[in-house]
């Protein structure tokens, strides 16, 4: 109960610094699920529709990297960015694009997988159609992702739920630098440790109301789009 | 033509939020440090008070990273850091030895202190000297935490046991509990399981969820607590911005900056005692 007043305390005082951290959580997520499906949704459909050898091998890798431990990720991450890296001239560990890099990196296992079983489904109802019209692999691949675009839309739903909800690798490629890379999982796990509960606990509170606007306003823009362009 | 019109609005949002990113990092890239530091200094909220006032004053934005002061030293040793503030002299001294660090200045100090259940069922209370105490704890075989993460507090707690006289290898038991984490959740586990352990005394300070936990043991020599402050090596690291932290360090060890330490309390108490030797 103490977490809830804390929680409503915080967001009708709009307070700046709540604010800022619950802006960067929103856009690192944000942009890592949305790169991650740049590659993740052909990836997916085309392992869906090509026959190539490997590919049951492929399917079953990418399935089982849906269980990626983000510290794992974070501490990959961390090793390809740190100055003494292979990326490290770039100096970018300990920022916000470190961030939304390794979080990418988490989501595309999963965005993949659930593309891969999502357009497969839809292939095998028009393999006939496609192949009697003598599509190549990769137009079959560009129709049948528009097809399922609006389930893909809920694949891409769930790649953010899982970046934002993340904090193993943030908290090592970011450093939870106040002000510059904290966000909303690591605040909670900073003022755990602190020993405030009632404050993490309400931000933790914040956190998840946040995620479900999200998903309403997807899911209302979803049902407009489909009535409105079929 | 929804097509087209969906996939020229999806590269909009993308390009807008990619160069976001890229805007707000290329913003910051000139004038800021990273300093490596420990979760004692972050946590008791000493940066968040001495911060903002050295950025005031200057145009350096200063990003903490705190860790413990094993990891605050081997971050530094890859190059990601251009200052580390510590608190583990041996360790120091060691990153000195193999060149990662230009010269090391003490800053500050407080002390660590022993906390444990208000029930006391080691019955270590009422006295000053820490090697006694734990000598009980480990004869109890009474819970003991751990932070078990190779950090300053870690250290100090691994020497205070060789000390004592008890070899750790032999004497551990399911009553020494090895949590690896910081010292906010090492006192979050201690309290839930009413167990002693060590901690510095500004964490402890600024920590909420005591539960039954309090003080038990304080005062003792052995118990001091040094913070030290290094300029990572540019010689061996050259993306370490030299200028802007040799500025942070020497505004630390100012006159002005010892006086802010000192400012700093809780509750009417002093966290740390500033003690930076006045350069020749």
């Amino acid at each position: 109960m103490e977490a809830l007043s804390v929680a409503f305390g915080l967001v009708t005082a709009g307070d700046v610094k709540l604010l800022s951290i619950v802006g960067l959580s929103l856009s690192v997520s944000l942009s890592a699920a949305l790169i991650a499906a740049l590659f993740a949704l052909p990836t997916g459909a085309l392992i869906a529709v090509g026959r190539f050898p490997g590919r049951q091998t492929l399917t079953i890798i990418v399935n089982g990297f849906m269980g990626l431990p983000a510290v794992v990720v974070g501490l990959l991450v961390y090793l390809l960015l740190s100055r003494a890296g292979p990326l490290g001239s770039f100096g970018i560990l300990f920022t916000p694009t470190a961030m939304v890099i390794a979080q990418a990196v988490l989501v595309v296992p999963l965005l993949t997988a659930l593309t891969r079983q999502i357009v497969e489904d839809t292939w095998r109802q028009y393999k006939e159609q496609l192949d009697s019209l003598g599509a190549s692999t990769i137009q079959a691949t560009a129709t049948l992702l528009w097809d399922t675009r609006h389930s893909l839309f809920t694949v891409l739903l769930a790649g953010f739920g899982r970046a934002v909800s993340e904090v193993g690798a943030v908290m090592i490629v970011g450093g939870n630098i106040d002000g510059v890379t904290r966000v909303m999982t690591t605040a909670i796990a900073l003022e755990t440790s602190k020993g405030d509960l009632p404050l993490a606990l309400a931000l933790g509170l914040i956190l998840i109301v946040l995620v479900l606007t999200i998903n309403a306003l997807a899911f209302a823009t979803r049902e407009w789009a489909q009535h409105r362009f079929g | 033509m929804t097509h087209s019109y969906g996939m020229k609005h999806l590269r909009c949002i993308l390009f807008t939020v990619l160069s976001c990113t890229l805007i707000s990092t290329a913003q910051a890239a000139d004038s800021f440090i990273t300093v490596a530091s420990t979760t004692s200094t972050e946590q008791s909220g000493l940066f968040g008070y001495l911060l903002p006032i050295f950025e005031k004053q200057n145009a350096i934005k200063v990003h903490v990273v705190a860790l413990g002061t094993g990891q605050a030293l081997d971050v530094a040793r890859r190059g990601d850091a251009d200052v580390v503030f510590v608190h583990d002299p041996a360790a120091e001294q060691k990153f000195l030895a193999e060149g990662q660090g230009v010269v090391r200045q003490e800053v500050m100090y407080n002390d660590f202190v022993l906390i444990g259940p208000k029930a006391d069922p080691a019955h270590i209370g009422g006295s000053k000297d820490i090697l006694v105490a734990l000598r009980k704890i480990e004869a109890a075989h009474a819970p003991f935490v751990s932070r078990g993460d190779k950090s300053g507090t870690h250290a100090a707690e691994l020497r205070l046991w060789v000390e004592a006289g008890i070899d750790l290898d032999k004497a551990k038991g399911p009553w020494y509990r090895d949590t690896g984490s910081g010292m906010g959740p090492s006192l979050n586990t201690a309290a839930a399981m009413n167990a002693y352990l060590l901690s510095d005394r500004g964490t402890w300070l600024n920590f909420k969820n005591r539960q039954n936990l309090a003080i038990l043991i304080q005062g003792d020599n052995r118990l001091f607590n040094q913070y030290g402050v290094m300029l990572v090596n540019p010689a061996k690291h050259p993306d370490v911005k030299r200028e802007a932290g040799q500025t942070f360090i020497d505004w630390l060890v100012s006159d002005f900056g010892q006086r802010v330490i000192s400012d700093y309390k809780i509750g009417g108490e002093q966290l740390f005692f500033p003690n930076a030797k006045r350069s020749p």
